[in-house]
């Protein structure tokens, strides 16, 4: 057996000598700082995430009716009649959420350790347009359903390109296909969601890692270990504080591999819908374009963006302001490594400042996205009595978070420019070398 | 030919040539695919006006009816609500509708109730923010979106506020009083949606 399998390796070898050349390069003779943390478990558990997307959307696929009449119908038809139906679906719905998570807090370990300040920009910059498609992708999945949901969450999506003054009322009707969410509507999003937006997802995610190994990891300690001292037990050329990827983080990522999916299982077992933060109840109601459901919300990774929509209010006549706002706080995110031009990238060694405002930024985020999911409607009136003015208060909280959420990155640009920062030393190699 | 001289001149005006003849052509490829997402013909025939007889619709009461597949409210409005229009004026962003509102009512609807007969209030129930289906909160009671409710409609996406003649209120993210269609009374219980009244009639 070995004998076959060793011959078939030689076979293909001979003809395309350059492919075990890109294997090493990638995977045995890549040198990775040796001390990661549980913070780079989720790049590759997002990797495991996208093709759990990919392997079970296809299987809905074979089921879905993407039309208005036969859409809705079709979904609940794979819950009860298709067998297995149910768990695929789950599979898929759970994944798009954790899908989420894991990417928020692959972003923020960018963040923390400064991963995207020089030379691994185009690595971030990637990383946001993998974001941006993201969001489309799961966007466009979510009107796929037609409950009464997915058409107004439609309806409301779209009519943020119709508050673009002059061109946005025909952009509107372009997008949809017509005058409001339909079978024109629904059938693109389909084609978009299944096929044109998850190449170009693949694509960027190949980019991103053909990327990411031109420079390097970084790490916690956010020293360059290929400025470190050289030779380690598999190459003398090599960086010392390096290990190959195989095998030894292709194994520590199993074990992040393995705790995942115990708990994707527990939550597609035993709380799908996640007590409405995963799956909404209103959206096993089929759409209804004369009724928008009355709590009408987006779904949780979306709801910090639509908060700052929501805290905006119009000026001049337009509703425009709200949209820039919410477009605005995802483009200072892409501009993140000219704004932050601190010399130190891990947050172990910066300024006390960076500290307490990335904290804050944090915790801005966090009230952002609860005001989006409507906690603080449910919760002022416990917490302040029954008789206050949830519209106001709401309005300022919200507004004062939105303003924080802004207000770092003119803080962090001010902070580093403007030469704030006291940093403290930067050791010459990761802490944890032997 | 290897001790040719090569002529940059002409390799570059062949190389941008073909650049930009080869762009023209990816552009204008593109056009079709663009103008495909367009309202298909199909779309664009359904929007026949719609007849709705008003026999049924209590005071301080209010009937959606589908027109061009869009909620079109009809409210009955009491005196008590035709009363609490006045009022909101200092508290609205357009409350004669001829500034950022000026084209969301036609010529005839474009006064203090926003409508033809001043109980009957029709308009179209889409928010001018993003487009969802404000809620009728008809009574004039305190709400807990607003301790000094003068009725109106709330709207469940981003909670803007109008009042009970779709104006909208300020400090809230619509920036405009929500639209009138064209419409007119065919007789004193019916009205049509989709079509002017006739001229001095
Ligand atoms: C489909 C989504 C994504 C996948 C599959 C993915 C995959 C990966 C993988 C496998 C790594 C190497 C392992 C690690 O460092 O954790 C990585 C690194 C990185 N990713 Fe992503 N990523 C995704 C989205 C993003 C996003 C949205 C951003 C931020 C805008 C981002 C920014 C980065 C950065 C800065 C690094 C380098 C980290 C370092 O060396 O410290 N990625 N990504
Ligand atoms: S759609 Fe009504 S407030 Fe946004």
């Amino acid at each position: 057996m070995a004998n076959v399998f060793a011959s078939i390796g030689d076979w293909v070898n001979e003809r395309a000598p350059g492919l075990m050349p890109v294997y090493r390069k990638h995977m045995t003779e890549y040198y990775a700082p040796k001390n990661f943390n549980l913070w780079y478990y989720f790049g590759s558990l997002a990797l495991l995430v996208l093709v759990n997307q990919i392997v079970t959307g296809i299987f809905l696929t074979m089921n879905y009716d993407p039309s208005a009449a036969g859409a809705f119908d079709s979904v609940q038809y794979i819950m009860r009649d298709v067998e297995w139906g149910w768990l695929i679906r789950y599979m898929h719905t759970t994944g798009a959420s954790l899908f989420f998570v894991v990417v928020f807090l692959h972003m923020f370990r960018g963040i923390m350790y400064g991963s995207f300040k020089k030379p691994r920009e185009l690595v971030w910059l990637l990383g946001m347009l993998i974001f941006l498609v993201l969001m489309a992708e799961a966007f466009m999945g979510y009107v796929l359903p037609w409950g009464n949901m997915s058409f107004w969450g439609a309806k409301v999506i779209v009519s943020l390109f119709g508050t673009i003054p002059k061109i946005g009322p025909a952009l509107q009707e372009w997008i949809m296909g017509d005058f409001l969410p339909a079978d024109a509507t629904l059938n693109r999003f389909f084609a978009l969601h299944v096929i044109a937006l998850p190449i170009v997802l693949l694509l960027l995610v190949v980019l991103h890692l053909a990327a990411l190994h031109e420079v390097g990891s970084n790490n916690p300690d956010g020293v360059d270990v290929k400025h470190g001292p050289k030779g380690n037990r598999w190459d003398a050329l090599k960086p010392a504080d390096g290990i190959p990827f195989h095998p030894y983080y292709t194994v520590k990522d199993l074990v992040g591999v393995g705790f995942f999916l115990l708990i994707a299982a527990f939550i597609i077992f035993f709380a799908p819908t996640f007590g409405g933060w995963f799956l909404e109840h209103d959206n096993s109601i089929a759409a209804n374009n004369l009724v928008t459901p009355a709590q009408i919300k987006p779904v949780w990774y979306f709801t910090a963006f639509y908060a700052i929509v929501r805290m905006i209010p119009s000026a001049f006549g337009t509703a425009v302001w709200g949209v820039i706002g919410m477009f605005g706080s995802i483009a200072l995110l892409f501009a993140l490594p000219w704004i932050d031009a601190g010399p130190v990238k891990s947050i172990r060694y910066r300024g006390t400042g960076y500290k307490v405002a990335l904290t804050i930024f944090v915790v801005a985020f966090l009230c952002l996205m609860a005001i989006g999911m409507d906690l603080t409607d449910e919760y002022f009136p416990k917490l302040f009595g029954a008789g206050i003015d949830i519209t106001l208060w709401d309005n300022v909280f919200g507004r004062i978070m939105t303003l924080t959420y802004f207000g770092f990155f003119v803080f962090l640009w001010l902070y580093t420019h403007l030469g704030w920062e006291k940093t403290k030393p930067v050791p010459e190699r990761v802490t944890t070398h032997d | 030919m290897a001790n040719e001289v090569v002529d940059h001149g002409r390799r570059r005006f062949l190389t941008s040539a073909t650049a930009v003849v080869g762009g023209v052509g990816i552009v204008s490829a593109a056009v079709p695919f663009i103008k495909s997402w367009e309202p298909s013909a199909r779309a664009k025939a359904a929007g026949a006006p719609v007849t709705q007889s008003l026999k049924k619709i209590e005071s301080g009461q209010q009937l959606i009816v589908a027109w061009r597949s869009l909620p079109v409210f009809i409210v009955n409005r009491t005196p008590d609500q035709l009363a609490t229009l006045p009022k909101q004026d200092p508290r609205l962003v357009d409350p004669k509708s001829d500034g950022s509102s000026a084209d969301q009512q036609p010529k005839y609807a474009q006064n203090g109730t926003r409508s033809i007969k001043p109980e009957w209030l029709v308009m179209v129930g889409i928010c001018t923010h993003l487009g969802c289906v404000p809620n009728y909160v008809g009574e004039i009671k305190p709400e807990p979106f607003d301790p000094d409710w003068q009725g109106g409609y709330y709207c469940p996406c981003h909670h803007s506020r109008y009042d009970l003649a779709g104006r909208v209120y300020q400090g809230v993210p619509a920036p405009k009083n929500m639209q009138i269609p064209p419409y007119h009374f065919v007789d004193d219980t019916t009205v049509q949606i989709g079509v002017d009244p006739k001229e001095g009639a």
